[in-house]
């Protein structure tokens, strides 16, 4: 199965004339940096989904504004497509660039243009990384919420297109809960303003519609996000047990008892045992799963809730409960569960991270019906998961040298995907669609829900400009590669013809 | 007692009902004649915005809770359901709608409160009605019955047209079913009344802000701050004893978010003018009520909309009209741009504009 793009089922792409385009960028945009150099233009083939590698055309990286809307009126007119790249850290392809593509690289616009603690909010080029905004709001003891794993390296401009989310979901929210405004350029390089100052904007909710986008609907030129006071304290409970149906009951126990984590983590044993040997954080490698539960706010509270928390853990059948005794301790705990990714890496050639998420109540079904996969398919897999808000990371062991397996991985986390949406959940919690779960979107979308999506692109981007063949299949792509599993005795879309 | 699945009301006057066959088939005969509806619930909210020209489709009929457990934080409700009896099943879990949406009535129905997208003085802590919604399922211009988002807390696939109809007055399609993200009330809730001048008040609200101090609303009026605490006993003591003043009357919340308390008896047009977090007093045309901690202000006042919409700009924020029929323009006008979009978008989705045409903007 390959993902790249294919014009046969994803569209017939411009024909663009390579030569002639550069060089109205040159005349255009003088001072413009463009890579047009093949040795050049290979940094920029992949995303964080290196598996898949397109050679763009083009990459620019506009330093001002006005080149990029320059950059975007040109391309319009032409007929170009445009795929936006902010850090490159994706991991759906998402930024996977086009042969006959510019490719915009949004990596320079990275200052920082104004922090407010009055107003608890700071305004921001797209290109600044996610924690250089905690880092400048951190003076006035405040910080922004969402914490993707790769927040050291991912820019704010990608974390709005993905609506990325972190661990600190449940308590805190996701990108689209901690934005204000978004300044855009559309297709045509006409700017416009998106949600406000305040809390509200007149009209329908378009920030909430771009973000999460993609890159389909318009570049993201500047972000203003809100920013929250820093909790006073945080706990870390550990909590062993033998079963990890056991560790799946303590978490609906927990949020019965009234209590909403700032944090709550499973990690199954092929896990901990990865990140114990990467990082020795201290994790029992005997156990079944372990549950890391932080507790943040106003110290007396937090006290509070660490006893509640243990109560109900130990209620709930936890053959060891530990506290992280100090701050030192803490940090190694989360140590370990940021670095799972990283550790299984260490005990696998390759592997492949899956975004599912479910109904918690249904984890230990999945978690069976992932360990029933995994042995169907003949690779291991791990699984961490973000059990407050019921997003699954299963990571597929594989090695990409021994031929078949990657094939064999990607048929597996489909399965798991399909899975997910089986139980009434989704095939991508934070990662996004991309290029990487274009086919997935037909087992979770019918082809009247996928024409009404198109129809909300074509209303942004009428000549399908802006990163095609990503986020949303086309019927075409879904009645040749969409699940040909037949159901009932009925393909899929057999209104379509199959090539 | 919080467990297990509730699927349906104990206290229903009417019996649950799922009458989205009937409504997508009125739907498809609207479409087919070319005939504009006009979206009702339980009428409200039906001052908001401009007059709607089109035949009444009721959705009231189409109710009940379709599915809620408690420990997963998410409810499934059907958009006719009387937003009181989502209340009061939220409330026997000892949980609640976060954010807290005016009823302004006890006819509201849940489509109705989505559809408005008006939220509560929780707002500014916890976040608007949009920021609560999951996923939705919507009757499309088109003549199709959808599926957007789902029951999960996180959900990336495809656009997210769920939260789009949050505050889009029905006017991109017919909802017919909404689940939305709950949570556990505080354990412990005091309110406190302190005197004190405008200006010092939001001035500390600004300082308060950035520490982490368990204010879920505040207020201004009769020159006193008023200031709800929420969350365990000890922060919530603490901050009591830092702060002084008086106890508070528990209704008081409630008469500020119904409009029940006096200041909303005035008879001049009532004007509501979303600000940005520290925006100093205004000196505005008329009388004031100062809510979200000074995000939102309500103002009664007869002066011109532009007036009073250039004090609003100018701070970065916007202002609507809270009563009918005074503007033709009750919702701030739209930058060209944005207008188009809007526009656009309306035809995606809506082609043959049959959904309460003109409810928001002429244009739309």
């Amino acid at each position: 199965m390959n993902i790249l793009y294919d014009e046969r089922v994803d569209g017939a792409l411009p024909k663009v004339d390579k030569a002639a385009l550069l060089a109205e960028l040159q005349t255009q945009l003088p001072d413009l940096e463009i890579l047009h150099r093949g040795e050049d233009l290979r940094p920029y083939e992949c995303d964080g989904l290196s598996a898949y590698r397109t050679t763009p055309m083009l990459v620019v990286l506009p330093e001002r504004i006005e080149q990029v809307e320059a950059i975007l009126k040109l391309c319009h007119a032409r007929g170009v497509p445009v795929v936006a790249r902010g850090a490159g850290t994706g991991l759906s392809g998402g930024a996977l660039p086009l042969e006959q593509g510019v490719l915009l690289a949004m990596a320079r616009f990275n200052k920082i243009l104004e922090v407010d603690p009055q107003g608890r909010c700071a305004r921001v080029q797209p290109g600044v990384r996610n924690l250089a905004i905690s880092q400048a709001a951190a003076p006035f003891d405040l910080y922004y919420a969402p914490d993707p794993s790769s927040q050291i390296a991912c820019s704010i401009g990608g974390n709005v297109a993905e609506n990325a989310g972190g661990v600190h979901c449940l308590k805190y929210g996701l990108t689209v809960h901690n934005l204000l405004k978004v300044e855009i350029l559309t297709v045509e390089g006409e700017r416009m303003t998106l949600g406000s100052d305040a809390l509200d904007a007149p009209g329908f909710d378009l920030l909430a519609l771009f973000t999460g986008s993609e890159g389909m609907l318009g570049v993201v030129t500047e972000v203003t996000v809100k920013l929250l006071p820093k909790p006073q304290v945080a706990k870390v409970l550990l909590a062993s047990f033998d079963s990890v149906e056991k560790a799946g009951r303590a978490v609906g126990d927990i949020i019965a008892a009234g209590i909403i984590p700032g944090g709550l983590e499973m990690m199954d044993n092929l896990s901990i045992r990865a990140a114990e040997d990467f990082i020795r954080a201290g994790y029992p490698v005997e156990a079944e799963a372990i549950l890391l539960c932080e507790l943040d706010g106003v110290e007396a509270d937090v006290r509070d809730d660490v006893e509640r928390v243990r109560q109900v853990l130990e209620q709930a059948g936890a053959t060891e409960v530990r506290l992280a005794k100090d701050e030192a301790e803490r940090v190694r705990f989360w140590a370990g569960r940021k670095n799972a990714f990283p550790a299984v890496g260490r005990i696998s050639p390759d592997y492949y991270c899956m975004d599912g998420t479910i109904p918690r109540r249904e984890l230990p079904g999945v978690l069976k019906g992932i360990a029933d996969l995994s042995a169907e398919y003949d690779l291991r897999v791990a699984n961490v998961f973000h059990a407050g808000d019921g997003n699954m990371h299963p990571l597929i062991l594989f090695d990409a040298n021994t031929p078949g397996e990657l094939e064999r991985a990607e048929a597996l986390g489909g399965k798991i995907l399909e899975l997910c949406v089986k139980v009434g959940g989704s095939i991508t919690g934070e990662h996004g669609v991309g290029r990487e779960k274009i086919n997935q979107m037909c087992a979770q979308f019918n082809a009247d829900e996928l024409t009404t999506f198109h129809a909300v692109k074509a209303a942004f981007d009428p000549s399908g400009l802006l990163n095609p063949g990503k986020n949303i299949p086309t019927l075409h792509r879904c009645a040749e590669f969409g699940g040909m599993h037949v159901h009932g005795g009925q393909l899929p879309f057999p209104e379509l013809e199959r090539f | 007692m919080i467990g297990g699945t509730i699927s349906r009301l104990l206290h229903s006057h009417q019996p649950d009902q799922d009458q989205s066959q009937a409504l997508l088939e009125r739907v498809n005969q609207a479409i087919a004649d070319r005939t504009p509806l006009r979206i009702q619930g339980g009428g409200s909210k039906a001052f908001l915005g401009r007059p709607v020209q089109g035949e009444t489709l009721d959705t009231r009929g189409h109710r009940g809770i379709v599915s809620y457990d408690p420990t997963e934080l998410v409810i499934t409700v059907r958009a006719g359901t009387p937003l009181i009896e989502l209340d009061r099943a939220l409330d026997e879990a000892g949980q609640m709608l976060a954010c807290e949406p005016p009823r302004l009535g006890e006819h509201a129905t849940v489509g109705g409160m989505i559809g408005a997208g008006l939220s509560g003085p929780r707002r500014p802590w916890s976040g608007s009605v949009r920021d609560f919604v999951l996923g939705s399922r919507v009757i499309t211009g088109h003549g199709k019955h959808l599926r957007f988002g789902g029951e999960v807390m996180k959900n990336v696939a495809g656009y997210d047209l769920s939260r789009l109809m949050a505050g889009s007055f029905g006017c991109l399609g017919l909802l017919t079913e909404v689940s939305l993200k709950v949570l556990p009330k505080p354990r412990l809730t005091r309110n406190l009344r302190i005197e004190m001048d405008l200006e010092r008040a939001l001035l500390n609200l600004c300082e308060w802000g950035q520490q982490p101090v368990p204010i879920t609303a505040a207020s201004y009026e009769g020159g006193a701050l008023h200031l709800r605490l929420e969350g365990g006993e000890g922060s919530v003591n603490a901050a009591c004893d830092r702060f002084g003043g008086e106890e508070l009357a528990l209704g008081y919340w409630d008469d500020l978010n119904e409009q029940r308390l006096a200041f909303f008896q005035d008879p001049r047009p009532l004007w509501r003018l979303s600000l940005p977090n520290a925006t100093p007093p205004l000196a505005l045309p008329g009388e004031q009520l100062i809510d979200w901690g000074g995000a939102q202000r309500w103002l009664k006042s007869d002066a011109e909309a532009t007036v009073i919409r250039a004090i609003a700009s100018e701070v970065g924020g916007h202002a609507t009209c809270f009563s009918a029929a005074v503007v033709d323009s009750p919702f701030q006008p739209l930058a060209a741009p944005l207008l188009r979009y809007h526009r656009q978008l309306k035809a995606a989705l809506d082609p043959h504009g049959i959904f309460n045409p003109g409810r928001m903007y002429a244009e739309v």
